[in-house]
């Protein structure tokens, strides 16, 4: 059956016959996408007001969404602590929020079974906007009518960017199961 | 979609207390975030080695993107630069003329200033730099505006001293790691400089808003001076920067001051130079007049209220 067609016995996670996905690729990569989503944004210039929307944050969300029951309830506290090392926030608000957020979807989850894509957006977005509301108030800087401004298209950028996380960590989940390990 | 019907407990024991201690660890750890967060809010320094330790990590990989950021200005400006080359040539010809004209003013006055001050018995010795460095990277997700510099402890670098570009002043050392150090920014909403304007003693506060732009705040009150247009430069009142380094131009004038524009952007910036706190022994007199709130490690010395009484006194010397 190969030798007519080589994709005969294969689906979105390669060869099906002698193959089993790497055990290591199947238990990290969400940790490692979501600490280096919180990278990313440090190698951003922003000099003059805040510009990249919290990737990590988003990222997080997407893997709570997209694939409910994957991260434990209390993986928001340890990846938040990494986030707080490179964020410039004070130490601990990620910790902090981040282990809330991973409550209340839990909550949300266990009063609404059946969702669908727009009600995890809305949910996203609620959490996105509460979560930079929060930022604001917890970074130690006083808020005035003018960091308001300057940190709202952070805001809207982050609830926008919701379908295209979940897109994303879609396609890093087919990494993840891919069967990559051959058995013999 | 569902939730999976493994994480439903059911009658099963087992499940439920798997359940429970999911909820336990996360409260924990939600708890343990607000106590961590009480603490740093408190004592900012107290987690500077972690984050140093993190940003020396990051900072190799910043360093790769700071020079590809560079070049690609360069390239960017090398493209523009062919579309008016010959306007340009004209218009430059003409400033650099008189740029000559104003060179030789200065060199008169540099002259006479040495002889009033070989008069007066004051010497000023030429400033070293501690390390030269790129900047590699920002908090581009927090509303605070922090940087990180890519020379740290091990190159000399200790809190407090100030980092200084070509054009005029970046921010001050906040916090050191080994490789790397990280810069509190003029723009940030905690950070206050003491300026005053460049052709007379108008002696002012420059506090970042946190969206990019300083507002000015004037000493002394009454009629406002300012006017458009006005450069303002650092009076070396605190003791922290040396006086007379360029930072920000008057772009709106307000009752009680003005809103500035940076004149040196960190973004824009490829090396800045760090150098020492001009006046160590003024900047410990008033961390001790300070008492316990500019304590900590005097990185957010000029950021606490504590130290704006003492600053105008320092200047008046």
């Amino acid at each position: 059956m190969e030798q007519l067609d080589p994709r005969a016995r294969a689906d979105i996670y390669g060869q099906s016959i002698n193959r089993a996905p790497s055990a290591w690729r199947v238990r990290s990569v969400p940790y490692i996408s979501i600490m280096l989503a919180s990278l990313a944004p440090v190698l951003l210039m922003a000099d003059v007001m805040p510009l990249a929307p919290p990737l990590g944050f988003l990222l997080l969300l997407g893997w709570r969404m997209v694939r409910p029951g994957l991260l434990p309830l209390w993986a928001g506290a340890p990846l938040g602590a990494f986030d707080d090392l490179v964020s410039g926030q004070p130490f601990g608000s990620a910790i902090l929020l981040w282990s809330l957020v991973m409550i209340a979807i839990e909550l949300i989850e266990t009063r609404f079974p059946w969702r669908g894509f727009w009600q995890d957006w809305f949910t996203a977005g609620v959490m996105a906007a509460a979560y930079w509301l929060a930022t604001l108030l917890v970074s130690g800087a006083a808020v005035t009518q003018a960091m308001l401004l300057a940190t709202l298209p952070q805001a809207l950028l982050a609830i926008l960017l919701y379908p295209i996380m979940a897109r994303m960590v879609a396609s890093l989940d087919r990494f993840r199961l891919a069967r990559a390990r051959r058995i013999s | 979609m569902a939730p999976p019907t493994s994480r439903r407990s059911g009658f099963s024991k087992k499940a439920q207390f798997s359940l429970f201690t999911g909820y336990l660890l996360a409260g924990g750890g939600a708890l343990l975030g607000l106590v961590l967060l009480l603490l740093s809010l408190w004592q900012p320094a107290a987690f500077a080695p972690l984050r140093g330790g993190a940003s020396d990590v990051v900072a190799p990989a910043g360093e790769a993107g700071a020079i590809a950021r560079s070049q690609s200005q360069g390239l960017f400006a090398s493209i523009g630069g062919y579309f008016k080359a010959g306007t340009q040539n004209a218009a430059l010809r003409e400033e650099m003329e008189i740029a000559r004209i104003r060179l030789a003013e200065a060199d008169a006055i540099k002259a006479e200033n040495r002889r009033l001050k070989g008069l007066l018995g004051l010497r000023d010795e030429p400033i070293k730099p501690v390390a030269m460095a790129r900047l590699v990277g920002s908090t581009a997700t927090s509303p605070r505006r922090h940087a990180y510099l890519s020379a740290g402890g091990s190159d000399g670098i200790a809190p407090g001293m100030s980092v200084i570009s070509d054009r005029g002043v970046i921010g001050r050392v906040l916090e050191t790691g080994r490789y790397s150090a990280r810069v509190l920014l003029l723009t940030d909403s905690e950070s206050v400089l003491p300026v005053r304007r460049a052709k007379d003693d108008v002696i002012a506060f420059a506090e970042g808003r946190g969206d990019g732009l300083l507002r000015i705040r004037l000493v002394n009150l009454g009629i406002n001076p300012l006017k458009v247009g006005d450069l303002m430069v650092t009076s070396g009142a605190g003791g922290y920067y040396r006086p007379g380094v360029a930072v920000a131009v008057i772009s709106q004038t307000t009752p009680d001051g003005g809103i500035a524009r940076l004149i040196a952007e960190p973004s824009a910036t490829n090396f800045v130079a760090v150098e020492p706190v001009h006046q160590p022994v003024a900047v410990s007199a008033l961390e001790g007049a300070g008492g316990e709130a500019t304590s900590n490690s005097g990185a957010s010395l000029s950021s606490t209220p504590s130290s704006k009484p003492a600053s105008p006194a320092t200047a008046a010397e």
